[in-house]
């Protein structure tokens, strides 16, 4: 039978191309295959929908149950943002050159290879620090990465995480750092939401491989003591992984700026939809050192001169330290992760520029400030649960309300309400995290604070 | 050969060298002034110190000129949607049908955050349970999670949960060895050794794959698993993998199936029938989700019904009529990565599979087969080329051959063919992965999406190279010559040095300098 998908399914030119290989029949070709081991049955799955229209339509009507998060009015982030997604980032990403390519290498894939390289000179930029590898999968893989590096390049088993940190990361760090590493908790300032310093310093000590700190952090807080966190964990011999939202770039300092070793976070924010969160894709930067690039296997690009003068070229800096050569030996896990995001970012930076980035940073604190506080004075709100400064998430709690049964109501209501921490975070009470951006207007917001002054009525 | 192809070239500017200062290319929404007067400046709740000094140094360029040059760039990239790009072998780089880039793109898709309540997003867990249902009929084992995010991670994953199915038998500090062979891919040891596992790896005999006595050998009560690949990288088969996952079972391990390319033996062999109790696929290769220039992607991990309690946060289940993430899940590993993965893949694996059904599927492995032999037919015609172990070796779905003679004889080989097919407008052939056992290596792949005439057109540009080597070997080694960019300064790359990552990385070196 024909197939739309498969070109040699003519008889004639399947007869042709077996007599060229002197076999019979295409079962023929799979004499490697003992019988016993061969599948008998006929797969048990869906009938066939060879017909394009068909097939779309069936699959629409599936998808046609969702209510995407951008029809509605949404609060949700907690680590996946609804931020504005230029029409020039959809433009670029969806070129099928880029989409549809892969391993190809510096002369057949040149334009993508700059394209990655210019997403790594960029992000150097912005988090000042010389070297960026193609992001892995999102933030909580980055982060593991980083960390597991620190292990391997001091030999110690015992890393410092915040208390204040998002649950899938916590697991993401339980499963990939755990086995063989011990991860002890800082615990946060219950006022202000930020690290408690003198617990961190309780927690140092000589058998520490890496300190990890993030702004903003699980409750959205702007943890303005990283500078401090870095140059503690330096005075006791450890390395530190610093956290960073680049949204917030343009007007915080720089992971760099301050001596992290490495910087982590997501390049989601910068043009990508949410997708379910398949927009995820987790940065990933250090310094220029031999030693460190030897314990990270993602990939770096690197330009370099051709025989043309003038002209530039690209390709993989120093194969050798990924696990494609080093397989099992004294490296991590590595491959395909999210190159296509990382263009797509690349082409975000350049847009926005240095004073889009700042515009967008400001927009967002002027935002989520404004938000909390009409928020915090409706009847029932308890308030801000954290007094720490915010980029674009806060902490809510109620005085007397559960918080699932407040999203269930706003939900019948259009809105997407915060997402729920009293299981994530039970301590906070009836607490709620909430992300504001610049796809919300002012009408947005007085909307939702209507409609939850009614719900908690 | 006849009309030569061209690449563009536009000999493209760096992103950092566009526009002028003062340029804009995007307004993000302004706050309305009623919110910037009602709240203090921002600024003034970050102490001073931790406020950014100088602006990121970003170019400033307005739209049209940045829009052109990712546009350019895009034209000197060779996706599959251009070129004949089958020479990525290992890779399965099949045509991604159009209509799924049109669905993954619906708001129903793009627009779902990833904590939206389940009644709001019925549909894609729907649709990521059906494809969990058609994985598990294809492998013969029970659950899948469509969480990891790559065929590595996927390997990884599993992994881990061979990990955790042994520390929950007091087995885990015991079962401290993951045994592999050298041509399965090389994150099946990379992952084994990032899970906390000593890697054994296996080398070939005289057939091509590893010898059943080797295996009897390396296993012990040390041994937590196996992972193998199988076809392996070579696209032999072993046939006896069968009593290799018997005597991994009988020394107490379990085995890990590597089938991120799957595509040779679909719905003609499964993991199930092999005794594998664990396995995963590339939806990015075998499941024609595309490439993305190296992801997003996704590799979907199964494990036989005892291991599902493994399986990382959350899986999807249904429950009457209604589809629910389960987070209840206390043996589970943890997670893999954030929320479910990258769940627009799921659409387009789905979507492919569901146009092709229970017998186009399997027609999808035979043609991929047909297309393979046949490539390696026309490819006899090459000089110098021959096929390492016993010719009775019949590929499944790839082959790695071997150009030694041709360098022995010229000066020229492999990685010298590669290079030149893109002055053919193909991507570039495959060597192998590493070590190089087989000399001079080439790996091409033709998936079931390749017509007769565009294995013709490879295999005439293979053996055109190889006859330049013979016959004008200066332009062999100066190639490619019709690229984006002419031969590179390649020892830049590997020199600490010299090596350039980013415009920063070279002022930071001016400054260790003093230039």
């Amino acid at each position: 039978m024909p197939h739309p998908y498969i070109p040699n399914s003519a008889p004639e030119v399947r007869a042709e191309m077996l007599r060229v290989i002197g076999a019979a029949s295409v079962e023929d070709l799979y004499r490697p295959i003992p019988s016993e081991l061969r599948f008998k049955g006929r797969l048990a799955i869906e009938e066939a929908m060879p017909e394009e229209a068909r097939l779309r339509r069936h699959i629409e009507g599936i998808l046609h149950q969702n209510t995407p998060a951008t029809r509605v009015l949404s609060f949700l982030g907690a680590g996946c943002y609804q931020h504005e997604v230029p029409a020039v980032c959809d433009e670029i990403n969806r070129r099928g050159e880029f989409v549809t390519s892969y391993a190809g290498d510096t002369y057949g894939d040149h334009g993508r290879l700059q394209a990655l390289w210019e997403f790594q000179d960029l992000m150097a930029e912005l988090l000042e620090l010389d070297v960026v590898t193609t992001p892995n999968y999102d933030w909580s893989t980055a982060a593991a990465m980083a960390l597991r590096s620190c292990v391997m390049l001091t030999e110690k088993r015992r890393i410092l995480v915040p208390a204040a940190l998002l649950l899938d990361r916590r697991l993401v760090f339980s499963d990939y750092l755990g086995h063989d590493v011990q991860i002890d908790e800082i615990p946060f300032d219950d006022a202000t939401g930020l690290l408690d310093l003198a617990a961190l310093e309780a927690l140092l000590g000589d058998d520490v491989a890496g300190v990890y700190v993030e702004y903003p952090n699980a409750f959205g807080v702007i943890d303005y003591q990283a500078p401090d966190v870095v140059a503690l964990a330096h005075q006791h011999g450890a390395l530190a992984v610093v956290g960073a939202d680049p949204t917030g770039l343009g007007l915080l300092a720089a992971p760099g700026s301050f001596g992290a070793d490495f910087a982590v976070g997501d390049v989601q924010p910068l043009g990508m939809h949410m997708s379910y969160g398949g927009g995820l894709s987790g940065y990933l930067a250090f310094h220029n050192d031999p030693e460190v690039l030897e314990t990270c296997p993602a990939f770096i690009f690197a330009k370099t001169e051709t025989l043309e003068p003038g002209q530039h070229g690209f390709g993989y800096l120093n194969f050798d330290r990924t696990h494609y050569v080093k397989r099992g030996e004294g490296s991590q896990n590595g491959g395909t992760t999210t190159a296509l995001w990382a263009i797509t970012a690349a082409a975000y930076l350049g847009l926005l520029g240095p004073e889009g980035l700042r515009e967008l940073g400001e927009g967002l604190m002027q935002r989520s400030r404004y938000a909390a506080e009409r928020i915090a004075g409706i009847p029932g709100v308890a308030g801000v649960r954290f007094s720490g400064p915010i980029l674009k998430e806060f902490v809510i709690t109620y005085a007397d309300h559960d918080v699932a049964a407040v999203d269930d109501a706003l939900r019948k209501r259009g809105v997407f309400g915060g997402k729920d921490l009293s299981v994530d975070f039970p301590t906070l009470g009836r607490a709620s995290l909430w992300a504001v951006t610049e796809v919300h207007s002012k009408a947005d917001i007085d909307e939702l604070v209507e409609a939850l002054t009614e719900v908690l009525a | 050969m006849t009309a030569q192809f061209q690449q563009a070239r536009w000999n493209e500017p760096l992103l950092s060298e566009l526009g002028t200062p003062g340029e804009r290319g995007y307004f993000p929404a302004a706050p309305e002034p009623e919110i910037v007067s009602s709240v203090p400046n921002p600024l003034d709740s970050i102490p001073e110190a931790f406020r950014r000094t100088a602006p990121p140094r970003l170019p400033e360029v307005a739209q049209p000129q940045l829009f052109r040059h990712f546009m350019r760039l895009s034209q000197e990239t060779m996706g599959n949607d251009v070129s004949i790009d089958f020479g990525l072998g290992t890779c399965t780089m099949k045509y991604s049908p159009k209509v799924n880039e049109h669905l993954v793109r619906l708001p129903e898709v793009a627009g779902l955050h990833p904590l939206q309540h389940a009644d709001t997003v019925q549909g894609i867990l729907e649709i990521l349970w059906r494809l969990e249902q058609m994985l598990c009929a294809i492998s013969g084992l029970e659950r899948f999670s469509l969480q990891p995010p790559s065929g590595s991670s996927a390997v990884y994953t599993n992994a881990s949960i061979v990990r955790a199915y042994h520390e929950s038998r007091g087995e885990g500090e015991q079962r401290n060895e993951m045994i592999t062979t050298i041509y399965s891919h090389p994150c099946d040891a990379s992952a084994a050794q990032s899970a906390g596992y000593k890697v054994v790896t296996l080398y070939p005999g005289p057939n091509g794959y590893a010898e059943l006595d080797a295996l009897k050998a390396a296993v012990s009560d040390r041994t937590a698993g196996i992972i193998i690949t199988n076809p392996e990288d070579t696209g032999i088969y072993n046939p006896h993998i069968a009593e290799f996952t018997r005597v991994v079972h009988e020394a107490g391990g379990l085995c890990i199936y590597d089938q991120a390319n799957a595509n040779g033996i679909l719905g003609i062999a499964r993991a199930a029938e092999a005794g594998f109790d664990l396995c995963h696929f590339n939806m990015h290769k075998t499941f024609s989700s595309p490439h993305n220039g190296m992801g997003p992607a996704m590799g979907a991990s199964g494990v036989r019904a005892d291991l599902a309690r493994f399986l990382p946060a959350p899986v999807v289940e249904k429950r009457g009529d209604h589809f629910e993430l389960d987070w209840n899940r206390p043996d589970s590993i943890g997670k893999i990565r954030s929320f479910v993965g990258n769940a627009q893949i799921a659409v387009r694996s789905y979507a492919w599979i569901l146009a092709l059904g229970p017998d186009g599927i399997r027609e999808v492995a035979e043609t991929a087969v047909l297309n393979a032999n046949y490539l390696a037919a026309r490819l006899r015609e090459a000089p110098g080329i021959s096929q390492p172990y016993p010719t009775s070796n019949t590929p499944i779905e790839q082959f790695r051959w071997s150009f030694e003679d041709l360098k022995e004889r010229t000066g020229i080989g492999s990685s010298d063919i590669s290079r030149n097919l893109s002055d053919y407008g193909l991507q570039p052939v495959f060597t192998s992965h590493h070590p190089y056992i087989v000399p001079e290596p080439i790996t091409p792949e033709p998936p079931e999406s390749f017509s007769k005439a565009d294995i013709d057109t490879f295999a005439d540009a293979v053996i055109d190279v190889a006859r330049r080597a013979e016959t004008d070997p200066e332009s062999v080694l100066t190639g490619p010559h019709r690229n984006a960019c002419r031969r590179i300064d390649a020892a830049a790359l590997d020199d600490p040095e010299r090596w350039v990552p980013s415009s920063r990385s070279q002022r930071s070196r001016s400054v260790v300098k003093g230039d």
